[in-house]
């Protein structure tokens, strides 16, 4: 059924969608006020007493990533660039999910520090902690008010609200759990998520399938040609034509640079583990969400695919001809919403949607708050205050954060292409970070005047990378190299890392290093192996070992990239 | 502080998982028998897609509770398992204010 194409077009709900839409928020409010009867120290309000099963920490681990940017940038990629989008799931997410299990966790959980900056601060004392503390919470508040003004703007377009009534409603929703509950409802909430969006996804996908003749009707009908099946080399993705450069761009900038930086320097994530139970379930909370993680492609960029082939505005818009209605590829699954999904399947979607944008929101919220009320407020401000002192710093930190990522959603808005923004964001925060942690744990010589000079000019570098760009910053790139887009945020990612190891390197070879017994649990080499593994780790079942169920993992996903290449 | 256990109870988040996928299905179900109207039925090339999502979604959610009921979750009341040595972590201290 075709609708007259039109440049605001609206998913008609009816009060059956209306319901099933007012269910899922009472059922988030009522965990959040549940969650509220169990808080009763800072430490359960923090990371939740460390009691949750891994499954749980393990869903929660990818939910807090399955945001915005994952199901409308990733099925909009899909939609313009077919199957080579799996790479940000395949050689992007899983392997370093995978690597933070098995290589990294072992150090977050043993030292028993609560945040990525804590860790900085044992590990290189107070300078690199500042630098970084401050960043983060910069880089949270940022992020927060993308995934707030997506969260808005498709609310906008699915209901009809006015974009500023979104914006205050979705930032009080926000408030109201993560404020009521603390980071035990997020978690909750983030599970429960999770399988609300899968509802929505599969049976979106599998109409979809169904609509279009199945796998051999897109392999018929996809445009421009069955190359948009074929996942390597990538050169439509990367924008780079050279196809070794742009395997190279994928593996080093994507793969290894910006992955490993986000997934394992990113405290929103490790959280998440972090609310384990032992070492071990910390260490599979990663391992275990990169399961799920390889197959989400699957109702996520495969829905993209078939909506540019059967939904007439976006293979208008691909063919380059016709009446595109004023649709982008970001409005791939929205319009494949229209047009395949009855009411009451069309509430599940529009739920789970909105699910997953609350979901980016509250982890870059909570993250927020322990990074301001434990690494800045009680380190730099007031120290020696009653734990009890903190949660509320913590709680008043929440409000305020909430705030300004109202208005960093406005600043937000101002820029044309969100996905890039946000990538660019990932290159100066992460990269870095990432560059520093890696080096600081292998390389016992790093010294403390390094830590910080190295994150200062890593991040220095992306930030003169984004600006000689063109348009990597929106209006305040000036366009000196000739790299926009996805292959700007790679380089500039690239930068950060090289510039950040290499004035590393010089600053420890003329300053004096710390004494080795400050450093146990915190570099590799003087850790003693006993206290990265549970004792009784040797006795757990194949299904509990992190590493072997690791080794299952990097099979499955390198068969994956051999069915898709 | 109580050294006692319990069970997650309706707390735990199968439970919670369960009801809420459950209840989307009972009433995509409804809808999919009764509701279901031709122009929809257009839409998806005549498959009714509330009715398999409903029945799907009905079944797991009866899934999810029948696994919260047989396993239940056992809930330490003490949560301080682990020592933070930078946390003066004072367990009778109420952050609920």
């Amino acid at each position: 059924m075709l609708h007259a194409a039109d440049s605001t077009f609206r998913l008609d709900a009816d009060f059956f969608d209306y319901t099933i839409i007012a269910l899922y928020f009472v059922v988030v409010l009522g965990i959040g006020v549940l969650a509220r009867r169990q808080v009763s120290s800072s430490i359960d309000f923090f990371l939740s007493g460390r009691s949750l099963p891994a499954w749980v920490t393990g869903l929660a681990f990818i939910s807090a990533n399955l945001g915005a940017v994952e199901i409308m940038g990733m099925s909009a990629n899909g939609a313009q660039y077919g199957i080579a989008t799996v790479h940000y799931f395949w050689i992007g997410a899983v392997p370093a999910m995978l690597f933070l299990g098995v290589v990294m966790m072992p150090f977050y959980y043993g030292s028993g520090v609560r945040s990525v900056p804590e860790f900085m601060r044992k590990r290189f004392g107070t300078g690199a902690h500042l630098v970084n503390a401050l960043s983060f919470a910069l880089a949270q508040l940022l992020i927060a008010g993308i995934n707030l003004y997506l969260l808005a703007t498709i609310v906008n377009r699915l209901l009809g609200w006015p974009l500023w009534v979104s914006l205050v409603v979705a930032a009080a929703i926000v408030l109201s759990y993560t404020a009521l509950g603390g980071l035990s409802a997020a978690i909750y909430n983030e599970v429960l998520q999770f399988f609300v969006i899968v509802a929505a996804l599969l049976p979106l996908t599998i109409v979809a399938l169904h609509k279009v003749g199945g796998w051999q009707g897109i392999t018929d009908r996809i445009q421009p040609g069955p190359e948009q099946l074929s996942s390597w080399p990538g050169t439509d993705l990367t924008g780079i034509d050279d196809p070794f450069w742009s395997v190279v761009g994928l593996v080093f900038g994507l793969g290894f640079v910006l992955s490993f930086g986000y997934w394992t320097t990113n405290f929103v994530e490790v959280q998440r583990a972090m609310a384990s139970n032992s070492v071990s379930a910390a260490r599979r909370a990663p391992i275990i969400g990169a399961f799920p993680k390889m197959f989400i492609p699957f109702i996520v960029i495969v829905p993209g695919i078939i909506a540019a082939i059967v939904v007439p505005e976006l293979a208008n818009l691909k063919a380059g001809s016709g009446d595109s209605g004023g649709a982008t590829y970001n409005d791939a699954i929205l319009l494949l919403m229209r047009d395949l999904l009855p009411n009451g399947m069309l509430g599940v979607a529009i739920a789970g949607l909105l699910a997953s944008f609350m979901a980016g929101m509250a982890a870059n919220i909570s993250a927020f708050n322990t990074v301001f009320s434990y690494d800045l407020w009680q380190q730099y401000v007031v120290k020696d205050k009653e734990d009890g002192y903190y949660t509320a710093v913590g709680r008043v930190a929440t409000v305020a954060a909430t705030l300004i990522a109202i208005g960093t959603a406005v600043f937000a808005s101002h820029y044309d292409n969100l996905m890039d923004y946000l990538q660019t964001l990932f290159g100066f925060f992460n990269a870095p970070l990432f560059a520093t942690f890696i080096l600081g744990m292998f390389w016992k010589r790093m010294t403390a005047a390094a830590g910080w000079s190295g994150l200062v000019a890593g991040t220095g570098a992306a930030v003169l990378v984004a600006i000689l760009s063109e348009g990597a910053l929106g209006p305040a790139s000036i366009g000196v190299i000739g790299l926009s887009g996805q292959g700007a945020s790679f380089v500039a990612a690239g930068a950060a890392f090289v510039v950040d190891i290499a004035v590393s390197v010089v600053v420890s070879t003329v300053t004096r290093p710390r004494v080795e017994s400050e450093l146990r649990g915190l570099v590799y080499s003087l850790t003693p192996k006993e206290s990265l593994v549970d004792p009784d780790e040797q006795a757990l079942p194949w299904f509990q070992s992190p590493t072997k169920l690791a080794g299952i993992g990097l099979v499955l996903v390198v068969v994956l990239n051999i069915l898709f290449w | 502080m109580s050294e006692q256990k319990h069970t997650a109870g309706a707390f735990d988040v199968r439970t919670i998982i369960g009801g809420l996928i459950g209840l989307y299905g009972l009433i995509l179900l409804f809808l999919g028998v009764f509701h279901a109207t031709d122009a929809e039925l257009e839409k998806a090339d005549g498959m009714n897609v509330n009715l398999w999502a409903g029945v799907i979604m009905t079944v797991f959610g009866i899934a999810f509770l029948a696994w919260a009921r047989l396993r239940p979750v056992v809930v330490p009341d003490d949560p301080a398992s682990t020592p933070d040595p930078t946390a003066s972590a004072d367990p009778t201290t109420s952050a609920g204010g």
